[in-house]
């Protein structure tokens, strides 16, 4: 055994010089020369230079002048340093009570009707608790709320829903959405 | 399912296949013969390599791990010494990975300050890594230094799949000279496979994964200021170079904690596709550098057959059930029909509930275990493709090598049951399979259910196991089940509520995949031992013919009534009882 523990303790090292410094420093390098935005995390300033966050990651949003994301449980919601699902089970009361909750909270918020269907990415949490996203249905049910709180024409917010819809890619991949951050600063920039 | 789910499948086969042509030929190159091995009648010394691409390029970086290394490149080994060789790489593995995960506070590139890793965590995390399950009992986001992630976790990431891949082709070896005791050497097969198939593949991935937005930097949090007015961390390091290799080595641990769920890590239905597609090409591509080696490619397709009939099975299963959505949801008013639709919660809206379907079924079809949608709040019958996948042991494709070699133990014991219904002595490539090497088929089939059954009804049984579950009744029990499925079968995925961080699952996980991994490596290998000093008997008429559409049936029936016939029981108490109550 002896024999074969120390090829083994150097071949080791030696990997791990290469796969374990040199492949990802490479990566680097390369993603740092080739793609900047993309690899310090696609972010996004405002007029004086300052982050306000990334375009990939989904922000915490309370009130009626904004589009709200998905319910979040990471830290206060949208926590950057807690991504995790709920893990509840489809039958888990926990979650059936939850769901119920913020139907109806929905349904309130946005005076829908007592049997309304409500979309059901409004109602569920994400996977990374960091869903960037919102359906087209959830986004325009909740128009008619934020051109209310902003005075703004509901057609007007209706044509910055559609502008910040990202379709399937390529025609097949995947679901369409809406980028929520970027639609809400977008809401802002309105004049 | 829609008909855009239908064409994403149809993307998949297509770019699988196609690069199952392109690299399969390129993987037999690396690994195989010159020319055909009889050791009778033929000198002592090992045989000589085939000449592969880019040999100009890589030979002298291998000339100089060699030498490093001390390793004499020119010598094989036999089964016996190519284990021993195998073991102690990896216990070395699992010693220099634990040490680094207990000294990390006090390393560099610790941007985030993460603390020294509890022992029973670092023993779990150690294992997982080295075992090529990666299961998780943390969250990488803060308990993991990015030293840790790129010297530590990035290099098992790379050297595990390998050695797994370094097990399929002694098997393949064995089947393919004849009359020899040597199978090859260990550590010529570890630097070639991690030189030449891994380390290109994985450059090219992570730079398109970048190039969609998966980050690769080397920051600590940065600090962002709302446009409601709060603040957010977000978060930094080298995700992508990660990213790729934990996808085409079936690796599977995530940089976060919300692995492929996570936007950083997988940002579009474009880079889904991708890691869709990376997860199956080395595992689907080896059938063909087999069929290569063997020299009759009738042999691969059999088995790619298999495998991939299994693999669109689950699929179906997985995205029927979740584009189905959950009827609790419809009866709280929550639609589950329109677009976005389907059972969401712990789903992206980016990738849909077809997304998750394929995605669950692909990455436990394989041993990736990365998840993009939590596999806990799957429906019922959803979830349990994902885990019957692992059940069937990792062969559909499996991961690198390691599904290879489950796939021909399977293949071996589908020839011997055939062999008893006509009456002769079962044989395979002309190789006659005997009792020692069914005895062995046996230890290698049983050893891994065994294992988890008992490990999972002593949880269900011990109360402060019990208290790990986070959710009640027939599902508590399928969490503590697929922990152990997962780790039994070096997968490594999770229902995430089960609580694993204690000092009973770490230990318990922690030897499953211990077992898992080289309680089936070793017999692979002797019976690889045992098959390459056979001659290789003509096919005559009695002789039950592989390479027919017939016994690609009969290999994916046997594979579905072993396993089936193991795990019905304790599955129909889990997910089905479940659906039925629904």
């Amino acid at each position: 055994m002896r024999r074969q523990l120390l090829p083994a303790l150097r071949t080791l090292a030696v990997l791990t010089v290469l796969c374990g410094l040199l492949y990802p420093l490479a990566v680097t390098a390369a993603a740092q020369v080739a793609f900047p935005g993309q690899a310090n995390g696609s972010l996004v300033h405002d007029a004086s230079g300052r982050v306000v966050g990334s375009r990939l990651l989904g922000q915490r949003f309370d009130g009626d002048e904004w589009f709200h994301g998905r319910p979040s449980a990471a830290g206060d919601g949208y926590d950057g340093t807690a991504s995790s699902p709920s893990n509840l089970g489809p039958t888990s009361p926990e979650l059936l009570d939850a769901v119920a909750e913020r139907v109806a909270a929905y349904r309130e918020e946005n005076g829908l009707a007592d049997d309304a269907a409500v979309p059901v990415d409004a109602v569920t949490a994400s996977g990374s608790d960091l869903d960037p996203q919102i359906s087209v249905a959830n986004a325009r049910l909740q128009a008619p709320r934020v051109a209310a709180a902003r005075g703004l024409a509901e057609p007007q917010v209706l044509a910055l829903v559609d502008q910040h819809t990202v379709g399937r890619r390529l025609g097949f991949l995947g679901e369409p959405g809406v980028d929520v951050l970027a639609l809400n600063r977008a809401l802002v920039a309105v004049p | 399912m829609s008909g855009a789910s239908w064409l994403q499948l149809l993307a998949v086969a297509v770019l699988v296949v196609g690069g199952t042509r392109l690299l399969g030929p390129y993987l037999a190159a690396v690994f195989g013969d010159a020319e055909p091995v009889d050791g009778a009648g033929r000198a002592e010394g090992a045989p000589r390599r085939s000449s592969a691409p880019g040999d100009r390029l890589f030979a002298p970086l291998e000339r100089a791990i060699y030498r490093l290394g001390g390793i004499d490149p020119d010598r094989e080994q036999r089964w016996t010494s190519y284990a021993l060789s195998l073991l102690a790489f990896s216990g070395a593995s699992v010693l220099a990975l634990y040490a680094l995960l207990r000294l990390q506070a006090v390393l560099p590139l610790n941007p985030t300050d993460a603390p020294a890793v509890p022992a029973p965590l670092a023993f779990n995390t150690a294992v997982s890594f080295v075992t090529n399950t990666n299961w998780q009992n943390y969250g990488g986001e803060l308990a993991m230094s990015h030293l840790t992630q790129m010297a530590g976790l990035a290099v098992q990431n790379v050297v595990s799949p390998v050695v797994g891949l370094c097990v399929a082709v002694v098997l393949i070896r064995s089947l393919a000279r004849r009359r020899i005791e040597l199978v090859g050497n260990f550590w010529v097969d570890l630097v070639r496979g991690t030189t030449r198939v891994f380390l290109p593949l994985a450059f090219v991935a992570a730079l398109v994964l970048v190039s969609q937005g998966a980050i690769q930097n080397l920051h600590g949090f940065t600090t962002a200021h709302t446009v409601a007015g709060g603040t957010q961390l977000v978060p930094g390091g080298p995700v992508a170079s990660q990213e790729a290799i934990k996808e085409l080595g079936q690796n599977g641990g995530g940089f976060f904690n919300a692995n492929s769920m996570h936007p950083f890590e997988n940002p579009n239905p474009i880079t889904n596709l991708l890691q869709v597609v990376t997860i199956l090409l080395i595992p689907f591509a080896l059938t063909y550098a087999y069929g290569r080696m063997v020299r009759d490619q009738k042999q691969c397709w059999v088995v790619f057959a298999a495998m991939a009939l299994l693999l669109v099975g689950s699929i179906a299963l997985a995205t029927g059930m979740e584009t189905r959505g959950n009827p609790e949801l419809t009866a709280r008013g929550a639609a589950q029909a329109t677009q976005s639709g389907g059972n969401l919660e712990g789903k992206e809206v980016r990738f849909g509930a077809a997304g998750c379907g394929l995605y669950s079924a692909v990455t436990t079809g394989t041993s990736t275990g990365a998840v993009n949608c939590a596999h806990d709040s799957m429906t019922p019958l959803g979830g349990l493709a994902p885990l019957a996948n692992m059940m069937l042991g990792e062969v559909s494709p499996g991961g690198t090598g390691s599904g290879l070699y489950g796939m021909l133990v399977f293949v071996l014991l589908s020839v011997f049951i055939a062999g008893l219904m006509v009456g002769r002595t079962p044989e395979y490539l002309g190789k006659k399979v005997q009792a020692a090497e069914m005895k062995l088929v046996v230890l290698y089939l049983v050893v891994v259910p065994a294992t988890v059954l008992s490990f999972a009804a002593a949880s269900v049984v011990l109360p402060s196991a019990r208290s790990s579950m986070l959710n009640t009744g027939p599902h508590g029990l399928t969490e503590v089940l697929y922990g152990f499925t997962s780790a039994g079968n070096n997968n490594g995925s999770a229902f995430g509520g089960l609580s694993g961080n204690t000092d009973w699952y770490n230990t318990t996980l922690g030897l499953s995949m211990l077992v898992g991994r080289f309680l089936l490596i070793v017999p692979v290998l002797a019976i690889a031992g045992s098959l390459v000093r056979k001659q290789r008997v003509p096919a005559t008429s009695g002789t039950f013919p592989t390479g027919t559409p017939l016994f690609a049936g009969l290999l994916t029936g046997v594979v579905l009534i072993v396993v089936g016939l193991t795990y019905f029981p304790v599955l129909s108490l889990g997910p089905v009882v479940e659906h039925l109550g629904l």
